[in-house]
């Protein structure tokens, strides 16, 4: 009956042998992809994944930034991943996602293409981002590169992707308007 | 709008009943066979509530409870724990991992419903 | 019978899968290297056999599994080496393991001492060997657990014939109509640790848990909830005093079973009383129940006797004790006119507004789509629901009302210690302390005026000296007033010292590099040239004002309340600083406009009026500037989409609409928008909380359809526009010198620039 959905494990001689691997410095990440590229997130900064629903446009901002929606009664800004790699304003269907997520005390959204896969990442895996000319790549917010199976996963640092748009120049208290 | 539930067993048999028992009472369920399975469905799938077995294969059930618990969208998620009678320790060991409670093997269907009824209405 | 064979047929296929599993790793179990993880999936797959099949009574299966199972424990605890005689007893056990699930299946009986020869083996490696080897091998059921720490044979008990009961038999409902005679009742205090929740308990479910156990009455205690701006939604402020009629049958154990999860992580009380039958007459004390413990959940905590108390008393007797306590006690004498309430509940009814105003407009929006003249009844009590609604909010903001003296009152101290390090002499008027508004304003008044009052006493008062000598009193005065205006409150600092000296000001503008040498500033601006961050440092610093905080702080303080601060100086005679604040900081009064596909809402205080101008009305004024003839005055056009670039916009004002908007400062805009969509109360939720402050906005809100838009700033929308801010800003034409200033608002298109 119910059982289809639910694979026996047990049967699997490479999954015992990465319940071994299982142990140690291991993180989760989530990995999507933006175009042909994919990249990781660690798994605790995510709070939600969820599908796309229309912004509300923000004024005079850089095109990476797409605008503000309503994160039941919260509001968040979302970000567009592809814009913000120089690829242009993703043209949203209703397929793409949103990835909601905790950095620091705030929360905000990535625009991606798709939810791709969850890995359990061995902190020995990890690679760290090649030595590229600073001017061709912004490697601040690159925080390794990963090989799962024959694809490249590019794991971001999300805190500091976006450390322009979250730094506050005027740092007055947000007490003040939050009501609710 | 029915609730559901996640059990994860790596027992296929423990499964099809949680499952049965649980969609009798009017409750949907998803079903993970191991903590790393949960972990996955858990991302991308709302659940109410998560009734996992403690001993299982890749990722053991107190460790599902610690890295659901470290996400912050589940740190108010129940999830409760299968465990034996005389367990007391895996007991406190689970509640400190952070589950919301136990259900006591071997267990009725009522007990079943009635301990999810109380940790997830 | 059905289901059975079909759990049955599930286990079966799942033992010889775990069968295998077992013997492949057996097969490779070798003295030596051990594979913990294949040891642990061999006694994965015993255990997971010997579960299920206690499921369905299959005994001396389970019993034998266990058997087995205890022994590959051992292994995986290394309290028994690997040697080639275990594997191969290991091996052989599978095979009777195999044989016997064989026979479960085939609903026939095993021969009797199949498993025999191989229990002994087992157990010779656990030590126990001197144990008689014709000792029974299939122990009945009941002895073959209580000692055992990892038992799980006969999970599910008689769980087959249960899940029958379980599908034919719903939960019992709730006993309900029956006489309180014979019944119990039960008073619960449940206290839980604030930490509650993060263990995933959730205490509504217990209360609803105990509702099943009969008539309950509930009483949630708030006095802990901390206010709106301390409160963690993870953590859990409230407790609860639950009055339960059960009948005889439910005993302790069913109450304490509700709270089994949680007994650790809360205070529970739980006494039990029966009623005196002769007291109470039947069906009376249902109502008891309803009416007195609610009035007294504010005065009495629930861990005093006093739920307990009045619920036993007779009727009569419980209301009117509660009343005494809700009165402050019977001995306060004369009634009052006024209670004292917890700000916290008042917090929640605000925020309870809040939420019914977005209810509201939801309900609206959806009315809007409805054929028109056919629901009048409909749309006649949904204007009537805004107009309560609006009249509800004003009752709660009024509550939460305080006059502006508990913050002019600290001022005439501060004056005391300024004037004493100052040297200078120093009088203080106040006028309009009773002013009221709403408690979070007042809170958040006293830093910027401690501020402008030191600002003011430090630079612009002059010593007394130099005023005898000017012709002015020797001591100088500082005017510190209040007064609602227009929808909003504005406060004065005055003083009649020398006023702004503009040409040092614009020469340490020049020199900080905050105004480009050779600029034309009005006086006006350069007055406001103080408010700019990083101009009042070096040599500005005094004891007094210069403390790493300029008048920018000040600045941003006011407008991230939503309000503006302005200074206006006569050399000479003084300065004056004018700041205006909204009236609360929760909900306010809007029109919702459209701009090519966005929607923004502008404060019902800043409109005059909305019109669609003629071609004739509208004149250029030297670049691009547009201006138009409104009520006999000219006001300068802001085409909104210009500013914020928004696409497929009304460009001309002739087609789309100007709303004519005002500032506190009393200077007029024309906005050209594409639409106005109607007027409505909205809730302002902050924009910085998860990203940061922008320019012309001054917050954002949530309208009826559960999109964001962005809550206009007037005031801003004209800096940006006279500073040529926006995406398609020509930059170049500075327009006329308006007649009144505002502040210079150029660090943030400064800072655009560097982000």
């Amino acid at each position: 009956m119910s059982s289809s959905t639910a694979i026996a494990p047990v049967s699997s001689r490479t999954d015992l042998q990465s319940a071994g691997a299982a142990n140690g410095s291991e993180e989760q990440y989530v990995t999507f992809t933006v175009g042909s590229e994919e990249y990781g997130v660690n798994i605790l900064a995510v709070r939600e994944i969820r599908g796309w629903t229309p912004e509300s446009r923000l004024p005079n901002l850089p095109d990476y930034v797409r605008g503000v929606i309503n994160l039941r009664g919260i509001i968040i800004p979302i970000f567009d991943l592809r814009a913000r790699f120089g690829g242009g304003p993703t043209q949203v269907t209703k397929r793409h996602v949103v990835v909601v997520m905790q950095v620091g005390e705030r929360t905000r959204g990535i625009l991606v293409d798709a939810i791709s896969d969850i890995l359990a990442i061995g902190h020995d895996a990890i690679k760290p981002p090649p030595d590229v000319d600073s001017g061709l790549i912004d490697a601040e917010y690159l925080s390794g590169l990963y090989t799962a199976e024959n694809r490249m996963v590019t794991l971001l640092n999300v805190g500091k992707l976006f450390a322009g748009e979250h730094v506050d120049q005027d740092a007055v208290p947000r007490a003040a308007l939050e009501t609710t | 709008m029915k609730k559901k539930v996640m059990t994860v067993d790596d027992s296929r048999t423990m499964r099809d009943m949680v499952s049965f028992t649980l969609r009798g009472a009017g409750y949907e369920v998803v079903e993970a066979a191991d903590g790393q399975q949960a972990m996955t469905a858990i991302a991308t799938t709302k659940v109410d509530l998560v009734i996992t077995d403690l001993n299982m294969p890749v990722m053991d059930g107190l460790t599902l409870i610690r890295r659901l618990r470290a996400i912050p969208a589940h740190r108010t998620l129940p999830i409760l724990m299968l465990t034996t009678e005389a367990d007391e320790s895996k007991k406190s060991e689970g509640r400190a991992a952070g589950a919301t409670g136990w259900i006591v093997k071997p267990f009725n269907p009522d007990k079943l419903v009635s301990v999810v009824q109380k940790v997830c209405g | 019978m059905d289901d059975l064979s079909r759990f049955k047929q599930t286990y079966f296929d799942e033992s010889a899968e775990l069968l295998a599993v077992a013997e492949a790793g057996l097969l490779r179990l070798a003295p030596g290297e051990i594979d913990m993880d294949e040891v642990n999936a061999i006694f994965r797959a015993v255990h997971s056999i010997k579960g299920g099949g206690g499921a369905f009574g299959f005994n001396d299966l389970v019993a034998f599994a266990h058997e087995f199972e205890t022994v590959m424990d051992g292994v995986r605890n290394a309290e028994i080496p690997v040697t080639t005689r275990l594997v191969d007893t290991l091996i052989r056990a599978n095979d009777v393991l195999a044989r016997l699930l064989a026979h479960a299946a085939d609903e026939t009986e095993a021969p009797a001492g199949t498993t025999d020869d191989t229990v002994t083996a087992l157990r010779r490696f656990l030590g126990r060997a001197e144990e008689p080897a014709d000792e029974p091998a299939i122990p009945p059921p009941a002895t073959l657990h209580p000692d055992d720490e990892d038992d799980e044979a006969g999970i599910f008990g008689d769980a087959l014939a249960a899940i029958q009961a379980a599908r034919d038999d719903p939960p019992p409902p709730p006993i309900s109509g029956a006489t309180p005679d014979g019944k119990i009742r039960w008073t619960i205090v449940f206290r839980p640790k604030a930490e509650l929740l993060l263990s995933g308990n959730e205490p509504t479910y217990m209360l609803r848990a105990l509702r099943r156990l009969g008539e309950a009455e509930v009483v949630c205690h708030l006095d802990k909830l901390p206010s709106l701006r301390d409160l963690d939604a993870e953590l859990l402020h409230l407790s609860w005093t639950v009055t339960l009629l059960a009948d005889p049958q439910v005993d302790r154990a069913r109450i304490d079973d509700v709270f089994e999860f949680v007994a650790d992580d809360c205070d529970i009380r739980i006494s039990a009383e029966a009623p005196p039958p002769a007291v109470i007459p039947p069906a009376e004390p249902a109502p008891v129940f309803q009416t007195a413990p609610v009035p007294t959940a504010p005065a009495a905590p629930p861990s005093t006797p006093a739920a307990t108390t009045s619920g036993s008393a007779k009727p009569g007797d419980g209301a009117k004790r509660t009343n005494g306590a809700a009165a402050g006690g019977d001995h306060a004498g004369p009634a009052t006119h006024t209670i004292r309430v917890d700000l916290d509940k008042i917090d929640r009814l605000v925020n309870m507004v809040g939420e019914m105003v977005i209810t509201q407009a939801m309900i609206a929006e959806h009315l809007r789509d409805l054929p028109p003249g056919q629901f009048q009844e409909l749309l006649e009590g949904l204007e009537s629901l805004a107009q309560h609604t609006r009249e509800l909010r004003e009752s709660v903001m009024s509550i939460r009302a305080q006059p502006v003296s508990s913050v002019f009152s600290r001022m005439p101290r501060l004056v005391r210690e300024c004037a004493a390090v100052t040297g200078k002499e120093v009088m203080l008027v106040t006028t309009g302390e009773t002013t009221e508004v709403d408690k979070t304003v007042v809170e958040n008044l006293v830093d910027p005026l401690t501020h402008m009052i030191r600002n003011s006493i430090d630079h612009g008062l002059e010593g007394p000296e130099e005023r005898e000598r000017v012709g002015k009193p020797r001591a100088g005065t500082v005017h510190l007033s209040a007064a609602h205006r227009s929808g909003r409150i504005v406060i004065e600092v005055t003083d009649d010292g020398r006023g702004i000296n503009r040409a040092k000001v614009l020469s340490k503008a020049i020199e900080k590099g905050l105004v480009q040498p050779g600029s034309s500033l009005s006086d006006e601006e350069i007055d406001n040239l103080i408010f700019l961050p990083g101009f009042s440092t070096a040599d500005q610093v005094s004891n007094l004002s210069g403390r790493g905080v300029g008048m920018d702080v000040v600045r941003r303080n006011i407008s991230s309340l939503g309000g503006r601060i302005g200074v206006y100086s006569t050399p000479g005679e003084g300065s004056r600083f004018v700041l205006s604040l909204p009236l609360t900081l929760a909900v306010l009064d809007g029109m919702v406009i459209s701009v090519g596909e966005e929607r923004f809402v502008l404060p019902l205080t800043n409109i005059v009026e909305s019109l669609r101008p003629k071609p004739a009305d509208l004149h250029g004024l030297v670049n691009k500037c547009d201006v138009m003839m409104a009520r006999g005055e000219y006001v300068r056009l802001v085409h909104l989409h210009r500013l914020f670039g928004i696409p497929k916009a009304i460009d001309d004002a002739t087609r789309g609409l100007v709303v004519l908007v005002e500032t506190e400062d009393g200077s007029r805009l024309g906005l050209v928008v594409d639409e106005v969509l109607g007027q409505q109360q909205v809730v302002i939720k902050s924009l910085e909380a998860n990203f940061r402050r922008l320019d012309g906005v001054a917050a954002a809100t949530i309208l009826g359809d559960g999109r964001v838009a962005l809550i206009l700033d007037v005031a801003g929308l004209r800096e940006m526009s006279r500073h040529g801010g926006g995406a398609n800003a020509s930059g170049g034409a500075t327009p006329p010198s308006p007649s009144l200033p505002a502040p210079a608002d150029r660090s943030d298109q400064r800072q655009r620039q560097t982000v």
